[in-house]
């Protein structure tokens, strides 16, 4: 019994011993690690780096253990509370459907830069507590129809809950900061609606971010008709203008593009995060990993080629990346497609692709794949590219003959594609003009997000006099600078519509009455019509009646047409959208085929539609036929963007992984999440090579504390204008290359998000939003203390993250149960004998465990968020989690591998408790706090927990927390909303951690067990396993050989956490598999 | 100077140091009773009504099911209050007039809910499921004792864990059939030692050792 387990993990001490001594390890997770500095050795050396430094101060010893002991003395008392007398109210009138103790499920969708992600939303007695996918949703759903969809949602959606419940959002309708009653608003806008009508509106202007909603369309088409010479705008700081000029140049129209990843073997991704960003990166996501995954009957893996001017998860997903600094990835993409048409596959727009330089090797190989795969294979580009780059990948997906295969064109799903720079332009050139009389911001904040040069700042609007309206969550910095400020419904208290990336319209139905008397856009536009009073229920009802009546019949003429191609005339016209007084944008029937039929009337598919999450027959009609235009033929082909001089600065501008734009700066959910590839909390920094940082002389250092990194600022300049930023060395980082994230440096948030990190957005221009050159960027001498959770809870290379290319998996290994070379083992679990007692589940119906695929984990951070919500966890605060004192049970460590400048990865590995069936935990509990269940879960019970933390101190894989302080909010009522009634909420001086969502498989098992069966396969799912879009996480009964779990856990590829310490963990992996190409290899 | 205290007061000192120890075990004996009591409990303490509601009249004189007010019992983790509109299935037409129902007519006509007085309250960490209960053969009057004999409500048993345990790791010796779950007169037979462990098997039920696994009720 031994010997098998024995030799396993002897081979594997050899090979950490022999990756030791040949320098350094193979996986790490910080440059300090690779480097394995002494601040690093001692700081892993330190046996407890959470707590509290040793007390120095003489006197307070002897105080300290006098105050212990009064305090033991006095905690006896404590258990002598009675609980207090509890009411019970019922109903007067008890809803139907509505059963206490029963959650229910809405659907609806959250929409995010115009594109919605379709939910279903559960609600308890009223409250909504959690968020889901919509699985019944078309765009969660394959191809088969019995299959039931993927629940996936992204971290916004997850942690939207906690917006929706924020004290801090704004609650009063206000005119120059005072309170005033809605009559009064509605009053001074006719009054100011008036004074407009005698002009036809030329001075009215309406400021949204993007609109893809077709009733806010409607209702601003209805503005525009009543007043013709006001102009509607639309700015939103991450729009997609490249994504449109790029459309524009290659077909002269503003197509969508929907990319069909289950179809591709070979990708090619332009700077382009399509994983983790942008419209369908949840259904991107799902698709690709579709075909990553290699299982007993698919032995084969697509390969993702990746060039990008910063780290991205989609690059650490890549089989090939290359760093390039941002001026070169346009000519990296065009020696790409030059090479193609080297390779026979003649591209339009290549010309101007110069020799591929340096890279020379890997830009033809990766021609030569995707000439190999041609109609197999995917060319996106990112949203930060500009139209050129965009226009190449279209005309390179259009040579390869891609088009139709698996990359589609549709018509676009914003009511107005436009140009959203070129339309703030327009509205700042008619401010500084004084042509603006009344200006109504609907939601964003643009005084914030607005390039520095076309700034809506208080010099700016202050310089004429109108009336400004601003409608949003939070009293924000744009809020400052309006006459009204309107507060804003959650889009979980109102109704709205909105188009998924596809262009099916998801309801937006509302779970709960608006908290703080809020109102959505369209009660706010509907001030400017003649009904001022009528609701959004209303609104959004009655257009959709309209549009399914009207819609129903306009499509019955398209009958036997499969792909109507009608319209195409109307799309045309909205090319100019961005400029003048535009009514021509999309006024066409929604629907593509009607919904309504003889037994079928508007009303029940109005419903019916509500119940669905989706209107059905509303995807974006497809637009076939369409050719890319070369400069010859009309196309007004952009011009390659200038190249900038060698040497000097280049400046990269994202949007923050974690709180977007800024407009999640508030949600404490999403602040102390660790950003995927450099695990910093609560802060924003300026990324730098280490190269880079070596020759500015920059330094980052652990602090005593463990989650404390004091590192130098630098001072950031760029056209003219400085921001002052902490570095951060990041692996990967292109030299020279300095990138700075959006959405900190907020001066007006609330109170998780006001004044933390830099804003960027006061270095950003509208010419070049996402990068430009001639950067300066100097050493300021100072420091800043940065929170990271980077370093916390180590195993100190131990193989915690195994990785082999395709090709030497599949080779069969000599001895099957044996463990290969890369210590890959099997997934037959022989482990050694252990003095504690076997335990026996063969008499039981259940044991659950879990497998998580590294493969397949793109490190979105959803499970994180999801497991937060899900269970009651509180965040807490910069401070504490600069000493390794933050509360997430699931946690995602990234190991990069390799060398520093260019490593591979990182690697994303979740780890939530490993339920060992050896559990180190347990016998060191002096009161039976953490204990074995019958079902093989390692129960934590909070109750009997006193708090000695012994069981943190045994714990190898540092999963287990404490609640140091009382880090939850027991006292804001809307939080007492909020958490989830069937999780204890835990209180200071407890041990809490990943119960694999325990109350779940409670849940699973009393609905069986009352209807006499047993538990089916996927029946329970965590909340992590049922957020994560890939199904990286997949939870089962280990006890039934053909559940999912054990079948995942039978593969070659499954191995354990620390397998030499024999704990037995009910959490395993399957270690990650490239595919990288030979061609490359020989280099 | 001389001695305070005679020698024979050692033999008080030596008493009281010995007895010290009688005096801790009785302290803590006498805490134990106490909080086992019910007084520590508030088994057996009627509580006070917004309305005078007898189950005795309701369940035990006319034979009114159980189901009838607390609908949700086979459902849900909650047994379910009745909503005002399920007394005034009735009370609209009997005692129409009562005084006793005013509050009843009152949260009627303003749509403001009756807010009883909690009489079997549970510790938040504690997660019992009514359904799954009813459905394995635990009857009501198993916890909450003849109901049908009770003018006031009040707790018939302690509700303290080790109270809950009794059944949990010996489910057979209280299960009973499922036509005799809302029985209140129900009493183990004489031969529930060949019935119990059959129903438990028919029901099956989990083993003793899922149902005094920890995460079983606690989260």
């Amino acid at each position: 019994m031994t010997s098998k387990d024995s030799h396993k993990n002897f081979s594997l001490m050899r090979e950490r011993i022999l990756a030791e001594q040949n320098g350094g390890p193979q996986y790490w997770r910080s440059l300090e690690e690779l480097a394995d500095t002494p601040e690093f050795r001692e700081f892993v050396e330190r046996e407890y780096p959470q707590h509290a430094e040793e007390w120095h101060d003489p006197l307070g010893r002897r105080n300290f253990i006098k105050l212990m002991g009064a305090s033991l003395a006095l905690a006896g008392l404590s258990s002598c509370v009675y609980q207090p007398p509890e009411k019970i109210v019922p109903y007067v009138d008890q809803p139907e459907e509505m059963v206490p103790g029963k959650p229910l499920f809405f659907a609806t969708a959250m929409p995010l830069g115009g594109v919605a992600t379709p939910l279903l939303v559960k609600s308890n007695e009223g409250r909504p507590t959690k968020v889901e996918g919509n699985p019944d949703h078309p765009n969660n759903r394959g191809a088969d129809v019995n299959i039931k969809g993927t629940s996936a949602t992204d971290l916004f959606a997850q942690a939207s809950i906690l917006t929706l419940y924020d004290p801090d959002r704004s609650q009063t309708l206000t005119y120059r900061e005072e309170i005033r009653p809605w009559p009064a608003f509605v009053a001074d806008i006719h009054t100011a609606l008036e004074e407009q009508r005698k002009t036809q509106g030329a001075g009215l202007r309406i400021l949204t971010e993007t609109v893809s909603s077709p009733t806010l369309a409607a209702q601003l088409r209805a503005i525009l008709t009543e007043f013709p010479a006001a102009k509607w705008h639309q700015y939103e700081p991450a729009g997609r203008s490249g994504a449109h000029g790029g459309a524009m140049a290659a077909f002269g129209e503003p197509v969508n593009t929907v990319y069909r990843f289950d179809q591709a073997e070979r990708i090619l991704a332009i700077d382009s995060d399509f994983l983790n960003c942008g419209p369908g990166n949840l259904r991107h996501a799902r698709d690709f990993i579709s075909m990553r995954r290699v299982t007993e009957e698919r032995k084969a893996m697509n390969r993702l080629y990746v060039v990008e001017s910063t780290p991205t998860n989609t690059g650490a997903m890549a089989d090939h990346r290359l760093s390039v600094r941002p001026s070169e990835v346009e000519p990296t993409a065009r020696a790409i497609a030059a090479a193609l048409g080297g390779a026979g596959v003649s591209v339009k727009l290549a010309a101007g692709g110069a020799g591929a330089g340096a890279n020379a090797q890997w830009v033809n190989a990766v021609a030569r794949d995707l000439q190999q795969n041609a109609g197999r294979c995917i060319v996106i580009a990112g949203d930060e590219q500009p139209a050129s780059v965009h226009a190449l990948a279209h005309a390179m997906n259009e040579a390869l003959g891609n088009v139709g295969k698996t990359v589609f064109y549709t018509e676009p799903i914003e009511a107005r594609p436009e140009d959203h720079t070129a339309s703030l332009r327009d509205l700042v050139n008619d401010i500084d003009g004084g042509r603006v009389g009344l200006l109504v911001i609907l939601g964003g904040n643009p005084a914030y997000t607005t390039p520095a040069d076309l700034k809506l700042d208080q010099a700016r609007l202050d310089k004429k006099e109108m009336l400004r309206v601003h409608l949003s969550l939070y009293k924000d910095e744009t809020s400052e600078l309006c006459h009204w400020h309107v507060p804003e419904a959650h889009y979980l208290e109102a109704w709205s519509d909105a188009r998924t990336y596809d262009g099916t319209v998801s309801i937006i139905q509302p779970l709960i009455a608006p908290l703080y008397g809020g109102r959505s856009a369209h009660e706010l536009l509907a001030v400017f019509s003649d009904e001022s009073d009528r609701t959004g229920y209303n609104i959004v009802r009655d257009f959709w009646l309209g549009q399914m009546g009207a819609g129903g019949q306009g499509a019955g003429q398209n009958q036997g047409q499969t792909q109507p191609t009608a319209g195409s005339q109307a799309t045309n016209q909205t090319q100019n959208a961005g400029g003048q007084a535009s009514l021509n944008f999309a006024n066409k029937p929604i629907l593509t085929a009607p919904i309504t039929n003889a037994t079928t009337d508007t009303e029940l598919a109005w419903r019916k539609a509500l119940h669905d999450g989706f209107i059905p027959n509303t995807a974006a009609r497809p637009r076939d036929g369409l050719s890319v235009r070369a400069p010859g033929e009309g196309g007004a082909s952009p011009a390659p963007a200038p190249q900038p001089a060698a040497g000097g600065f280049e400046i990269v501008f994202r949007t923050d992984p974690s709180i977007y734009d800024g407009r999640f700066a508030n949600n404490g959910w999403l602040q102390e999440l660790p950003k995927p590839i450099n695990k910093l909390t609560w802060d924003n920094a300026a990324l730098l090579s280490p190269a880079t940082a070596r020759q500015l002389g920059v330094t980052q250092k652990i602090g005593t504390h463990g989650g404390d990194v004091h590192v130098d600022t630098v001072t950031v300049e760029y056209d003219g204008r400085a921001v002052v930023a902490p570095v951060w060395i990041t692996p990967g980082q292109p030299d020279n290359v300095v990138t700075v994230h959006l959405g900190y440096g907020r001066t007006r948030s609330g109170r998780a998000g006001t004044g933390i990190g830099f804003d960027a957005y006061k270095i950003r221009t509208a010419d070049s939003p996402w990068s430009g050159a001639g950067a300066k960027v100097t050493r300021t001498g100072e420091q800043y203390s940065l929170a990271t959770s980077q370093l916390h809870h180590m195993m100190e290379n131990r193989d915690p993250v195994r990785s082999q290319p395709l090709a030497e998996y599949l080779k069969e290994p000599e001895n099957p149960k044996e463990g290969t070379e890369h210590g890959l083992t099997h997934g037959e679990s022989s482990y050694d004998e252990s003095m504690y007692p076997k335990w026996d589940y063969q008499q039981r119906d259940y044991a659950w465990g879990m497998a998580i695929d590294v493969s397949s984990c793109v490190g979105c951070n959803a499970c994180v968020v999801a497991c937060q919500s899900e269970n009651n966890i509180p965040i807490v605060g910069k401070e504490q989690v600069q000493r390794s004192r933050e509360m997430h049970w699931l946690r995602i460590d990234s190991y990069f591998k390799g060398d520093e400048d260019n490593p591979e990865g990182p690697y994303f590995q979740p780890v939530p408790c490993m339920h060992c069936e050896q559990a180190p935990c347990e016998p060191v509990c002096p009161v039976h706090a953490t204990v074995h269940s019958a079902e093989g879960l390692n129960d934590m019970v909070y109750n009997r927990c006193v708090g000695t933390r012994y069981c943190s101190n045994n714990c190898p894989y540092k999963v287990r927390h404490f609640n140091f302080l009382l880090y939850q909010d027991w006292t804001t009522p809307t939080y007492q909303l909020m958490r989830n009634p069937e999780v204890s909420v835990r209180s200071r001086g407890v041990m809490e951690k990943c119960t694999y969502c325990v109350q779940r498989i409670q849940w699973g098992k009393i609905e069986a067990e009352k209807e006499g069966r047993k538990v089916a396969d996927g029946e329970i799912v965590t909340a992590c396993q049922a957020v994560c879009p890939t199904e990286a996480i997949i939870f089962g009964n280990i006890n039934d050989p053909n559940s999912r779990v054990s079948k995942m856990k039978a593969e070659r590829r499954n191995y354990s956490l620390l397998p030499d310490l024999n704990t037995q963990p009910r959490t395993t992996y399957l270690a990650a598999l490239k595919n990288p190409n030979d061609e490359m290899k020989k280099a | 100077m001389p001695q305070i205290f005679h020698h024979s007061t050692n033999f008080l000192a030596r008493l009281s140091l010995f007895g010290a120890i009688f005096i801790i075990l009785g302290a803590l004996w006498v805490a134990a009773a106490i909080h086992r009591s019910s007084w520590g409990t508030g088994a057996f303490v009627e509580r006070e009504q917004p309305v005078q509601f007898s189950h005795k009249h309701h369940s035990g004189d006319d034979g009114i099911d159980c189901r009838y007010c607390h609908t949700t019992v086979e459902t849900s983790a909650s047994a379910g209050m009745p909503s005002t509109q399920i007394c005034m299935n009735c009370h609209s037409q009997i005692w129409a007039d009562s005084p006793y129902l005013a509050p009843v007519r009152e949260s009627y006509k303003t749509g403001k809910p009756i807010e009883w007085t909690r009489v079997h309250d549970l510790p938040d960490f504690v997660y019992f499921n009514h359904s799954i209960h009813v459905s394995k053969g635990v009857g009501c009057s198993t916890c909450h004792g003849k109901v049908n004999e009770m003018p006031l409500m009040y707790q018939a048993s302690s509700l303290q864990m080790e109270w809950c345990l009794t059944c949990h790791r010996n489910p057979e010796r209280y299960v009973r059939e499922q036509k005799d779950i809302f029985r209140m007169d129900w009493e183990p037979p004489a031969n529930q030692p060949e019935v119990g462990p059959q129903i438990v098997k028919q029901n099956k039920s989990p083993d003793t050792h899922v149902l005094t696994s920890c995460s079983t009720c606690h989260r």
